[in-house]
């Protein structure tokens, strides 16, 4: 019998919101600085 | 490190094989995790000035470096990248993407300290030996590892996985532009600029953030597939069940179109990307402030990473040659309206042209490994994408060159700067339409390239997918 893993959904969760979390905030901060293409 | 393939030490390809069970979904962060640290090369001009004030610190010195030499480190780091994903592609296939991923960790991260101490010596030779040279193989084989392991865990999705991963690329520059400037503002003092020491915590964090990746990252077994999917049995005359060695692949006329289609398409990108703050002052004088301008650069490369994943998701759906179509087609018509654009005073449409223009910039290299993998099948992937990738490099001299000369040519022939790149435009809509004419001629790769069964046994650099 070939042996099975799971993988955990927070782990999961916490994966993504590592990588997404820095991403996110850098996006906002050039969207404020883009804004200024607008005023 | 062996490249045995039998070897079943930490870094092997057996040891990060999955198990049933598995969420394949845990494979893009990993990706990411790798992808968002390189991406940090777009934002290296954030030390272009601290970087001319070494010495003076608050002013420059007349021993100081100067402009003109910083930019080699940018320069030289992109061309490493481009040599060493060429390269390192063949390698990756052999080695499995956990050990290559790690070293992507130790060249990236270590350039980053062996540049800090280039920095502290005022010694530009270690600076471009670290950051450029080693940093830049970093680049380059960070950039293929999680690749072709994406593609395998998606049969079903390949461009929505490859845009992920690429976005992150795209995307590292957002991460590292205020991590950076924040860094030097907590080291700077009356004696340091505190790039150097921004460079030391820099490396220490990007090592530690690729290695996760790397520890993270799995492949699929042998003749895995999602669960509930089958491989569709109506044959698509684009999509290859079979498989080309990255030799072989190299002598097809498919891989040099579609080598051509990229290269076209970054050189039109390319070219903008570097003049999109001078450009739209230049066009719309008085009425965009540098400001404003630099708001425009933040929108373009956020259009640049948004398309990597939006444009090579919609290539699952609408095919990838089709996409290409796109990017080249509707990307020559917005080159031949822009200028019109900019002439009749309309900062947001010129604004949302170019938006859509860097968009499709950046699809290109993200649908580009699932094109590949479509003609050449999924087992050399990773191999035929560094190789392909050296168009980026060919692009990236092109663009740049036309743009600046074609401008400076005008601009001393008596043309208003507001118009000078109207016919550089032209010029860019010209090369793609060339563009669209290499991916017409893209055909299925011809079977008596496919490598038969016992090939690929005897190969057995990765086991085959079933697809």
């Amino acid at each position: 019998m070939e042996e099975r893993t799971t993988t955990s959904p927070v782990l999961l969760i916490i994966f993504w919101l590592y990588v997404g979390i820095p991403l996110v905030l850098g996006i906002w901060e050039t969207l404020v600085k883009a804004s200024a293409l607008f005023k | 490190m062996s490249t045995n393939p039998s070897d079943n030490g930490f870094f092997s390809k057996e040891r990060i094989t999955a198990k049933p069970g598995f969420n394949r979904w845990m494979v893009p962060p990993a990706a990411l995790a790798v992808h968002l640290c390189i991406g940090e090369a777009y934002a290296f001009s954030v030390f272009n000035k601290p970087m001319t004030q070494i010495l003076g610190v608050t002013k420059s010195l007349p021993e100081d470096w100067k402009l003109t030499t910083l930019g080699w480190i940018f320069s030289l780091a992109i061309t490493l990248l481009g040599l060493s994903a060429a390269f390192a592609g063949k390698w990756l296939e052999d080695v499995g993407p956990r050990k290559a991923m790690f070293v992507a960790a130790c060249c990236f991260g270590g350039g980053f300290l062996i540049g800090a101490l280039g920095i502290s010596w005022h010694q530009i030779w270690l600076v471009y030996l670290g950051y450029g040279v080693i940093g830049g193989i970093g680049l380059g084989i960070g950039y293929v590892s999680p690749v072709s392991t994406l593609i395998k865990w998606f049969p079903d999705k390949r461009g929505m996985a490859t845009g992920l991963a690429i976005m992150g690329f795209g995307g590292g520059a957002f991460i590292a532009s205020p991590l950076s400037v924040a860094l030097m503002s907590h080291f700077q003092s009356a004696t340091s600029t505190g790039v150097a020491q921004t460079f030391i915590v820099l490396g220490i964090i990007y090592f530690i953030s690729m290695n996760i990746g790397a520890l993270t990252i799995r492949i699929p077994a042998p003749g895995w597939k999602p669960d509930g999917w089958t491989p569709p049995t109506t044959q698509h005359a684009m999509i290859s069940q079979n498989h080309v060695h990255i030799n072989t692949a190299m002598k097809t006329p498919q891989f040099w179109l579609v080598w051509w289609a990229l290269c076209l398409n970054v050189t039109a990108g390319i070219g903008v990307i570097g003049q999109a703050s001078v450009m739209i002052q230049e066009s719309f004088k008085g009425a965009v402030t540098p400001a404003a301008a630099a708001g425009f650069v933040g929108l373009l490369s956020l259009a640049n990473m948004l398309g990597r994943f939006l444009w090579s998701y919609a290539s699952d759906y609408v095919g990838r040659k089709n996409t290409y179509y796109i990017f080249l087609a509707l990307g020559a018509v917005l080159y031949f309206l822009v200028p019109s654009a900019g002439a009749a005073g309309y900062v947001a449409v010129f604004v949302l042209f170019y938006t859509i223009i860097i968009s499709m910039y950046g699809g290109g290299f993200s649908t580009l490994p699932a094109y590949l993998a479509d003609l050449f099948g999924t087992r050399f992937v990773g191999g035929i994408h560094g190789r392909a990738l050296t168009a980026w490099a060919a692009g990236g001299i092109f663009g740049p060159v036309l743009v600046n000369y074609i401008r400076q040519y005008q601009v001393s022939h008596g043309v208003p700067p507001s118009q000078a790149y109207t016919e550089t435009m032209y010029i860019m809509a010209c090369l793609l339409i060339v563009g669209i004419v290499c991916n017409f001629f893209v055909r299925p790769v011809s079977p008596h390239h496919h490598m038969t069964a016992e090939q690929l046994g005897a190969t057995a650099a990765q086991p085959a997918m079933g697809h």
